[in-house]
C-alpha cells in the first residue's frame, strides 16, 4: 500500500476536470435548490443540451466552438423556459417530476439509433476539439511533486476553475442583493412573498434559467474534458452526485458547492483507489474471502453513502452551513 | 348615534396631516344596518362573489361595501367562509363568479402580487414569517418598487444602495413602534408566536398599504400582547389607513371595530356597528342555532320519539 500515491491520486482527481464539472453543476443547483427552493432533478439535461451543442456545432454544422457555446447557452435558457412555464405555478414537487423525466427523455432521444447519423447514437460525438487543443498555452505536464496533470488536463482545469470563480462571484453579487433576498424569501414561504407584491413566478423562472445556464457550463466542461460527448455522460446519477456535492459543502452558501465537489470527488477517488489496492496483488490487505476486487470497486459508493447519512444526522447544514438556521427547522 | 360611543373622544382627533380622521367613522352613522348596505365612501366593493368547492358553496356574497378610513370586522362562526372571502378579495383564490373592485379598479383576474402593489396588503391566519431571514431582512422584503429586486441592477450595488438604506431606516422606525427593534438581527424563525404576528403586521406596513387586511390577528396571542396589538391596529386607522380583519375574539371586535360584517354559511347575514350587530337576532342564530333558547316541550319530545320509532320499524321491515 502506497499512501503517498493514494493521496496524490485523490488530490489530483479532486482538483481535476471531473471535480470542476460537479462543482459547476452544483453551483447551478445551489441557485435552484439552495436559494430558491426549486427541486431540479434534471441538471444532467441542461448539461447534455450544452455539451452536445459545442460538439454538434463543430461536427454537424462545421462551425466554431464559440458558436456552439452561444447556441448551448441559448438552448439552456429555452429548456428552462420549457420546463418552467407549465410547472412553476404548481407545487414544488411537480418541477422535480418534470425535470427528472425531461432529462431522461432528452438523453434517450439524443442517443436513439434513429438519430445516429447526427448525434452518433450511444457512441456520441467526437473530434470537435482541435480548436480548443490548439489554444492550449501549456507545453508540458504540470508537476507539483505528489500531484501532476497532463498539459491538456491543465488547460481544461484553467478554463474550468476560471468559470467556477466567475460563477461564484456572480452568485455572491446576486445573493447579497435585494433580488437574492426575494429568492430566499420564496424558499421560505411563497405566499408571504406574493402578499408583499412580488411576482413569484417570474423570480422562480429567472432562478431556473440562471441555474440551468450554469448547469450548461458544466456540460461544456464535460465535453471538453472527455473530448467527446455521449448519452452515458449525462445519466441521472450525474444530477444526484451534484446534489451530494452541494449537501456536503452546504446549500445556500456561495462556496458550499465548490468545497463540496472537491471533498466529494476526493473521497470517491480515495476510497476507490484504496480498495482496489487493498484487494489486488498476490497477498492482498483484505483477503479474498472477505471481498474480491470486483466487489471492492463499489465499496467507495457504499462508504460515501454512509458518510452522507452521518453528515445528515450530525451536520445536516453541510460543512459551511450555519448551525443557527437548522435550529429553526427543528421548531 | 356615533359609530362608536365609548370612543367618541378620539373621533374628533385629527392626525398630523390635518385630515379629520373621525369623518369616515361619523359618516357610518347614517348607514342602514342591513346586509349589503351602501357606504358613503367605499374602498372595496364586491358584487355576486361566489366560490364553490365541489358541491359546497363556500362563499356567496351578493353585495358588500367596505368603508374607507375605518376598522371593519368580518366575523362569523367556523366554516362561514370568512377566510375564503379574504383570499378571493386579495387574489389568492379565484371565484367561480362575481366582480369586486378596489378604489374603483376592478380586480377580476388580477394576480395576488398586483393586488398587493395596488395598496391592499394582507396578513395570514397562520403567520408566515420568513424563518431563515433576519427580522430586518423580513422587513426589507416588504418594501415595494425596489430597484435592487430587478435582475438587471441586482449585481451593481451602487444602483440600489441608497434606496436600501432608506428602506432600512423606515424598517427601523416600524420595528421601534412594534417593539421588535432589539430582535432585528435575530432570525425571524426564533421569534415567539406573538412577535411573529407583530412582525407580519410591521412587514405589511413596509409596503405602505391603503387597506390592511388582517386574518385573525389575535389567534394564539396572550392577553397582555393582545392589548398592545389592539393599540397597533387602532394606530393604523389613526394614520389614515383602512383596516379589514377577520376575528373570533368578540372582545376585540367590540373594542376596536367601527363596523361589523357577519358571515354565516357563505352569505352576509348582518351588518352594523358592533353593539347593534351583537344584539341582532340573525347573528345570535348564526352562532348558536335558531332554536338554541327554546326548551323542548313534552309534546315535541313525544313527536321526536314517535318519528324515531317509526324509522326503526321501517328499517326492520326492509330486509323481508
Amino acid at each position: 500500500m502506497d499512501i503517498t500515491n493514494l493521496f496524490g491520486f485523490a488530490v489530483q482527481q479532486a482538483l481535476g476536470p471531473t471535480a470542476i464539472i460537479y462543482c459547476l453543476a452544483a453551483i447551478g443547483l445551489n441557485i435552484h435548490f439552495g436559494y430558491t427552493g426549486l427541486l431540479n432533478f434534471g441538471q444532467a439535461g441542461f448539461m447534455l443540451v450544452a455539451g452536445y451543442s459545442i460538439g454538434g456545432a463543430v461536427t454537424i454544422f462545421g462551425s466554431s466552438l464559440w458558436v456552439g457555446t452561444v447556441v448551448g447557452l441559448l438552448l439552456c435558457v429555452g429548456l428552462a423556459l420549457l420546463l418552467g412555464v407549465p410547472t412553476l405555478r404548481l407545487r414544488a414537487d411537480y418541477l422535480a417530476i418534470v425535470t427528472i423525466a425531461a432529462a431522461e427523455i432528452i438523453r434517450q432521444t439524443v442517443g436513439a439509433a434513429a438519430f445516429s447519423d447526427t448525434f452518433g447514437g450511444q457512441d456520441g460525438i467526437t473530434d470537435f476539439i482541435p480548436g480548443f487543443r490548439a489554444a492550449n498555452p501549456y507545453n508540458g505536464p504540470i508537476d507539483l511533486g505528489i500531484v501532476s496533470w497532463g498539459a491538456y488536463d491543465a488547460w481544461v482545469m484553467t478554463v474550468g476553475w476560471a468559470l467556477v470563480a466567475v460563477c461564484c462571484v456572480i452568485v455572491w453579487l446576486l445573493m447579497r442583493s435585494p433580488w437574492g433576498r426575494v429568492l430566499k424569501s420564496i424558499r421560505e414561504d411563497e405566499n408571504a412573498v406574493r402578499s408583499l407584491g412580488k411576482n413569484v413566478y417570474s423570480y422562480k423562472m429567472q432562478a431556473l434559467i440562471i441555474g440551468g445556464v450554469i448547469g450548461g457550463l458544466a456540460g461544456f466542461m464535460t465535453s471538453l474534458r472527455s473530448a467527446a460527448v455521449g448519452p452515458s455522460f449525462f445519466a441521472t446519477d450525474v444530477t444526484f452526485f451534484a446534489y451530494t456535492a452541494l449537501l456536503i459543502g452546504g446549500a445556500a452558501r456561495v462556496l458550499g458547492p465548490v468545497l463540496g465537489a472537491i471533498v466529494f470527488w476526493f473521497l470517491i477517488n480515495f476510497f476507490g483507489s484504496f480498495f482496489s489496492q487493498a484487494t489486488s496483488g498476490p497477498d492482498p490487505l483484505i483477503p479474498s474471502w472477505i471481498m474480491d476486487s470486483s466487489q471492492a470497486s463499489i465499496m467507495r459508493f457504499i462508504l460515501v453513502g454512509l458518510g452522507l447519512m452521518l453528515l445528515m444526522i450530525f451536520r445536516p447544514q453541510g460543512i459551511l452551513g450555519d448551525r443557527r438556521e437548522l435550529a429553526i427547522d427543528a421548531r | 348615534m356615533p359609530a362608536d360611543a365609548s370612543d367618541s373622544t378620539t373621533v374628533e382627533v385629527q392626525n398630523e396631516t390635518g385630515v379629520d380622521i373621525g369623518a369616515a367613522r361619523r359618516a357610518l352613522g347614517d348607514v342602514a344596518h342591513e346586509p349589503g348596505s351602501k357606504k358613503p365612501d367605499p374602498i372595496v366593493v364586491a358584487d355576486g362573489v361566489r366560490r364553490m368547492f365541489g358541491g359546497l358553496i363556500a362563499v356567496d356574497v351578493e353585495h358588500v361595501e367596505i368603508q374607507r378610513g375605518v376598522i371593519t370586522a368580518l366575523i362569523g362562526p367556523n366554516g362561514a367562509g370568512k377566510t375564503t372571502f379574504f383570499n378571493l378579495l386579495t387574489g389568492f383564490d379565484r371565484p367561480d363568479a362575481g366582480e369586486w373592485s378596489f378604489n374603483g379598479t376592478s380586480l377580476g383576474k388580477v394576480p395576488a402580487y398586483k393586488v398587493a402593489r395596488m395598496g391592499m396588503v394582507r396578513t395570514f391566519q397562520l403567520t408566515k414569517v420568513l424563518s431563515k431571514l433576519t427580522v430586518m431582512e423580513n422587513m426589507r422584503v416588504g418594501a415595494t418598487g425596489q430597484k435592487g429586486e430587478k435582475l438587471r441592477s441586482a449585481m451593481f450595488a451602487p444602483l440600489w444602495r441608497g434606496q436600501e438604506n432608506a428602506n432600512t431606516e423606515r424598517a427601523n422606525g416600524l420595528l421601534e413602534r412594534f417593539l421588535l427593534i432589539k430582535k432585528k438581527d435575530d432570525f425571524a424563525g426564533s421569534l415567539s408566536g406573538g412577535q411573529r404576528k407583530l412582525l407580519e403586521m410591521a412587514r405589511a406596513l413596509m409596503a405602505d398599504p391603503e387597506l390592511v387586511m388582517l386574518d385573525e390577528p389575535m389567534a394564539g396571542v396572550n392577553p397582555a400582547l393582545k392589548q398592545s396589538l389592539l393599540g397597533h391596529v387602532k394606530s393604523l386607522r389613526d394614520e389614515g389607513r383602512s383596516v379589514l380583519f377577520v376575528e373570533h375574539d368578540m372582545d376585540m371586535v367590540r373594542d376596536i371595530s367601527d363596523w361589523v360584517i357577519v358571515m354565516a354559511q357563505g352569505k352576509i347575514v348582518a351588518e352594523g356597528p358592533p353593539d347593534a350587530v351583537m344584539a341582532d337576532q340573525r347573528v345570535i342564530d348564526a352562532y348558536l342555532g335558531a332554536h338554541h333558547d327554546t326548551d323542548i316541550s313534552e309534546e315535541q319530545e313525544e313527536q321526536i320519539l314517535a318519528a324515531a320509532e317509526a324509522e326503526i320499524a321501517a328499517k326492520q321491515e326492509e330486509p323481508q
